[in-house]
């Protein structure tokens, strides 16, 4: 894609990005690159630094320490924001417009548009293009957000929590117009606290835990660091933590001989459970509900 | 390909200014009370003495259409940017239009375009119910000048709206504007002519905003009570002060939510 502010090899560029509101600092010093055609999901449970990530990747917010650029410029420049599309959580709209005006104004905000109906149809409001914003339902909502981040046809997309109050047709809808865009060459960041999603999107996982960047890899990477597999059953003979000592098991729960615990080698932990003399009864052996087993990756005690 | 860096500021005022009528015409909360509140209140106060003449000939039915032509632009501005703007923040709109390649600039002036519209249609309907209903009549060339006074002079009324906008909350700020512009514009002998105001009140309006801004229409028909420059000098120092107070209310709502 050519560009006239000559040869661009970043689209988001934190460096040493710090925030603090208050008391409270938000973000710790995150370093975080992005290039033309990268598809990123940000990752982590609410309140941990992903929104206030985009602000300051959209110079929605100022840094209080280190700095944010877009395709290189002031992120608050006109030039950086005509290129980005974005999808913002606790916004607004007005509400007397129908879907179809509210596209087509958004439209206007930049140079070379899509049609009006292509962003509706991607959105999947065809049905709902004459209806007044304020008769949308919360998922409707969401979908009229996607069509004007995306009615611009920019470079790079900003899709906070894009999925958000939809429902399961809705989310694929959504999910599958991310992959056709990003198909087509866009910069994609999207946050969301579902790991099945960045999983299913994404080519790379930024995992943000309390203002701090855990994990920045593929999606094959960060599931090879989180329990895969959720293992349960009753114990014979007594057991506790001695038991499993040493093996690569967490979330251990162990109530009335019933024990429950989660992880990624579910062979050598039975096998090592064998060698000890366990006597093990109604062996299950599952895929780990994997939103539990990312919290086993975020939550520090 | 090259692709331009952004769209033509021209073409954004223009969708933006169009959508804000659409809105505006869509919210009866404004436009009924922008283009029929003024009328409704001339009915009232002005119908019944507008065969009167004044003292010094001036027709009292056309010097009380200047007088509610006066409130109707300011009410236009103050209710329409002061709700408005407390609306929008309330809605969170200012958001994402901050994300978005709109420039704020153009944003505020395509508001001021749509308000400026809506004033004009004000006028024109308030001017043309006076002439059928009330059989008051001025030449072309008096009302033109009446109209485009009345819409240059408009600014210190606009700054108030966003004052009013930037400082109030979405539930307070139709009290808030109701309790400051409705006052204001009687003790400014909008409604009932000055000389017929209690006598604090006639002390008072020469101070007033609305009284200095009145007097570009007045003075248009030879009832003005003082030179141009005064009513300009007034304005203008009026101006500064909502202009003072509204950009003080933005910058601390700047801090607070894009800091």
């Amino acid at each position: 894609m050519a560009d006239n502010l000559g040869a661009m090899t970043t689209v988001v560029e934190l460096r040493g990005a710090r925030k603090r509101f208050g008391e409270i600092e938000a973000l710790k010093g995150v370093d975080l690159t992005i290039g033309p055609g990268e598809l990123v999901a940000m990752l982590g449970p609410n309140g941990a630094g992903k929104t206030t990530s985009i602000s300051l990747m959209l110079g929605l917010r100022r840094p209080t320490g280190g700095q944010a650029r877009l395709f290189g410029l002031d992120p608050a420049d006109r030039r950086a924001r005509s290129r980005c599309g974005v999808m913002l959580q606790e916004s607004g709209t007005t509400g007397v417009l129908t879907v179809r005006e509210i596209v087509d104004l958004f439209r206007a905000y930049y140079a070379s548009p899509l049609p009006t109906a292509a962003a509706i149809t991607m959105a999947g409001l065809d049905t709902r293009a004459d209806a007044r914003a304020s008769t949308l339902s919360g998922g409707e909502r969401q979908r009229l957000y996607f069509a004007l981040a995306v009615c611009g046809d920019p470079e790079a997309l900003f899709l906070d929590e894009p999925t958000v109050g939809m429902d399961v047709e809705a989310r694929r809808a959504v999910l599958d117009g991310i992959r056709a865009l990003s198909a087509a060459g866009k910069t994609i960041v999207l946050t969301t606290h579902y790991l099945e999603e960045a999983d299913q999107l994404a080519s790379r996982i930024v995992v943000i835990d309390r203002g701090v960047v855990i994990a920045d890899a593929t999606p094959r990477e960060i599931k090879s660091r989180i329990p895969s597999k959720r293992i349960s059953f009753s114990a014979e003979t007594s057991v506790g933590d001695v038991t499993f000592r040493g093996l690569p098991v967490q979330n251990l729960e162990v109530s009335d001989h019933r024990v429950r615990l989660l992880s990624n080698q579910p062979e050598l932990v039975l096998k090592a459970l064998f060698e000890r003399g366990v006597a093990v009864r109604d062996l299950e052996v599952t895929g780990a509900d994997l939103e539990e087993a990312f919290l086993s990756l975020t939550s520090r005690p | 390909m090259t692709r331009p860096a952004a769209a033509p500021l021209t073409r954004m005022l223009l969708a933006q200014t169009r959508s804000e009528l659409l809105m505006r015409w869509r919210v009866p909360a404004f436009s009924v009370t922008n283009l029929a509140l003024p009328i409704v209140f001339f009915i009232f106060f002005g119908l019944p003495v507008a065969h009167l003449r004044r003292a010094d000939g001036v027709s009292i039915g056309a010097y009380l259409l200047a007088s509610f032509g006066a409130y109707a632009v300011g009410n236009v501005m103050v209710y329409g940017f002061g709700i408005g703007v407390a609306n929008e923040r309330g809605m969170k709109i200012d958001r994402l239009m901050r994300a978005s390649p709109l420039p704020p600039l153009v944003f505020m002036l395509a508001k001021v375009l749509t308000a400026l519209v809506f004033a004009l249609i004000a006028l024109i309907l308030l001017i043309g119910f006076g002439a059928i209903a009330g059989g008051i009549h001025q030449t072309p060339a008096v009302w033109a000048t009446v109209v485009a006074r009345l819409l240059a002079g408009s600014l210190p009324f606009i700054a108030l709206g966003f004052a009013i906008g930037y400082w109030s909350g979405p539930h307070a700020a139709p009290a808030i504007a109701n309790l400051i512009y409705l006052p204001l514009s009687f003790a400014s002998g909008l409604f009932v002519p000055i000389n017929q105001l209690p006598a604090f009140v006639q002390t008072l309006a020469p101070y007033l905003p609305s009284y200095h801004y009145a007097q570009l229409a007045w003075s248009a028909l030879g009832a003005g009570s003082e030179s141009l420059g005064a009513s300009l000098l007034w304005l203008a120092a009026y101006t500064a002060l909502f202009l003072t107070l509204a950009v003080r209310a933005y910058r601390r709502e700047e801090r607070a939510k894009f800091g």
